[in-house]
């Protein structure tokens, strides 16, 4: 199931349609940081912990995917083989493919299905680049994010941006010597941190939950405990105050946007290429008498005028969508979706 | 969207032999060739590796196997991939196996044997032709 989603097979979004109702449960957890940090080794601490409450578990880990060859290797699992015969446990690793923001398009997808199995946490690990993560709080409730002491000074932390996505920090390898000192930096850039003012800019801070800043040491699991405790009552915290239903507006918000940008792109993009415009354009472009920026202005602004947006190609899509349209879909769901969720 | 079935491979080190190295290499080969290869770590066992290749939906398993039990752990492994659903999945051999014992090792249903001293490119030949 979740292979045809990755492979994009169109029988997966059926599937997805079946499964939808029966997700949402899971409480997700995102866990970010650059390369070797342990991150891996921190979930794998991480699975004891919450097996220890008898909660289902779920991991998705992200690797890169090479952008010269296609494939991948990916490692993560390694990490957290000693849980691989715990039925309870399900660890599935994904390559990027290409998408930037350090996640897979599939990975909601799969966060989806495994929600609907029924696990009680999903965990998701982005590939470890460090600074350009911000997907990760699309698609997580509460997001963790992994340094280790003694790697750059505050500028580094400020200009990557991701402190504000953060909802607890942990300092990993706290055993290294200015661990102190790491905490320390992290707890003042956080005082100095601007709260984002609307929700779609970032949908982790609701201005009551202070980030926590943690020591611990993945290796010998000083400190996982309490991790685990800590990302639970973050979770208990949502609930109580209600940004949970806040979040998962937001979520579903983002979901739905991206839903839209890529059916309405691949419709357009096929009507195009479909198009004689589309042929007469590249030929001007080859033959020298147009730039193909003029051309490219030429043809979208033609597009917005004529508004019939019929796929000749093979492929039959269900539903008429233009630019117009969709802003009113995206209108109508909203408005559809808040009464749904805070009934919840 | 692009739809595009990508290969998925688990290289697994079952047992107790320790020398990683080659199995490491070859996934490396693999990756390159645009394959998505997850590697398990050393000392699997087949119930690992089971769970492993469930997981992932994989469809090559590729046993680095240099301890000479080949012969029984593949048996065992095959066995085991049937009765979990795992039939449509295709498990290959690489690592120090005599000549005389691949014939025995596909007549237990090993899709493909790659002995040391395989090239990549006949090893990922070989893998793209199973799928």
């Amino acid at each position: 199931m979740i292979r045809l989603i990755e492979d994009n097979d169109p029988s997966a979004f059926e599937m997805l349609k079946l499964l939808y109702p029966y997700a949402g449960q899971s409480f997700i957890i995102g866990i970010t940081g650059s390369p070797g940090v342990g991150k891996s080794t921190l979930i794998d601490a991480l699975i004891t912990q919450f097996r220890k409450l008898d909660m289902k578990v779920a991991v998705i880990a992200v690797d890169p995917t090479s952008p010269f060859s296609g494939g991948a290797i990916l490692g993560d699992r390694l990490r957290m083989q000693r849980h691989a015969t715990d039925e309870k446990v399900f660890i599935r690793s994904m390559a990027s493919r290409g998408q930037k923001g350090g996640l897979s398009r599939a990975t909601k997808d799969t966060v989806v299905v495994l929600s609907a199995m029924g696990y009680d946490i999903i965990i998701i690990e982005t590939v470890g680049a460090g600074q350009a993560e911000f997907d990760i709080s699309f698609l997580a409730h509460s997001i963790g994010i992994v340094s280790i002491p003694g790697t750059g000074d505050g500028i580094q932390a400020v200009k990557a941006g991701i402190l504000e996505i953060g909802d607890i920090f942990i300092v990993n390898k706290s055993d290294r010597p200015d661990a102190e000192a790491s905490v320390l930096e992290l707890k003042m850039m956080l005082n100095m941190r601007r709260r984002p003012n609307t929700p779609e800019q970032t949908s982790n801070s609701f201005p009551n939950w202070t980030p926590r800043v943690l020591k611990t040491i993945a290796q010998n699991g000083t400190g996982v405990k309490e991790l685990a405790d800590t990302f639970l009552s973050h979770f208990d915290f949502m609930k109580q105050n209600g940004s949970i239903v806040q979040k998962k507006i937001e979520l579903e918000r983002l979901y739905f946007t991206s839903l839209i940008k890529d059916l309405t792109l691949e419709k357009i993009l096929l009507f195009i290429k479909n198009s004689t415009d589309f042929k007469d354009a590249i030929n001007k472009i080859v033959s020298g008498s147009m730039d193909p920026i003029t051309c490219a202005e030429h043809l979208v602004n033609n597009l917005k005028v004529t508004h019939n947006l019929k796929v000749t190609g093979k492929k039959k899509l269900s539903g008429r969508i233009n630019r117009h349209e969709e802003q009113e879909i995206k209108k109508l769901i909203e408005t559809k979706h808040e009464p749904q969720n805070s009934s919840r | 969207m692009e739809t595009k079935k990508k290969i998925r491979v688990l290289i697994a080190k079952p047992g107790l032999d320790g020398h990683d190295k080659g199995a490491k290499i070859v996934a490396l080969a693999l990756r390159d060739a645009g394959m998505e290869v997850i590697y398990s770590g050393l000392h699997q066992t087949l119930e690992q590796i089971i769970q492993t290749a469930t997981q992932e939906a994989v469809d090559v398993i590729g046993l680095s196997i240099m301890s000479g039990a080949h012969l029984p752990i593949s048996k065992k492994l095959i066995a085991m991939m049937k009765t979990r659903g795992l039939e449509d999945v295709c498990l290959t051999v690489g690592g120090v196996i005599p000549y005389q014992d691949i014939p025995k090792l596909k007549e237990m249903g090993v899709c493909e044997v790659f002995p040391g001293g395989t090239s990549f490119e006949k090893i990922t030949k070989g893998i793209n032709s199973l799928c």
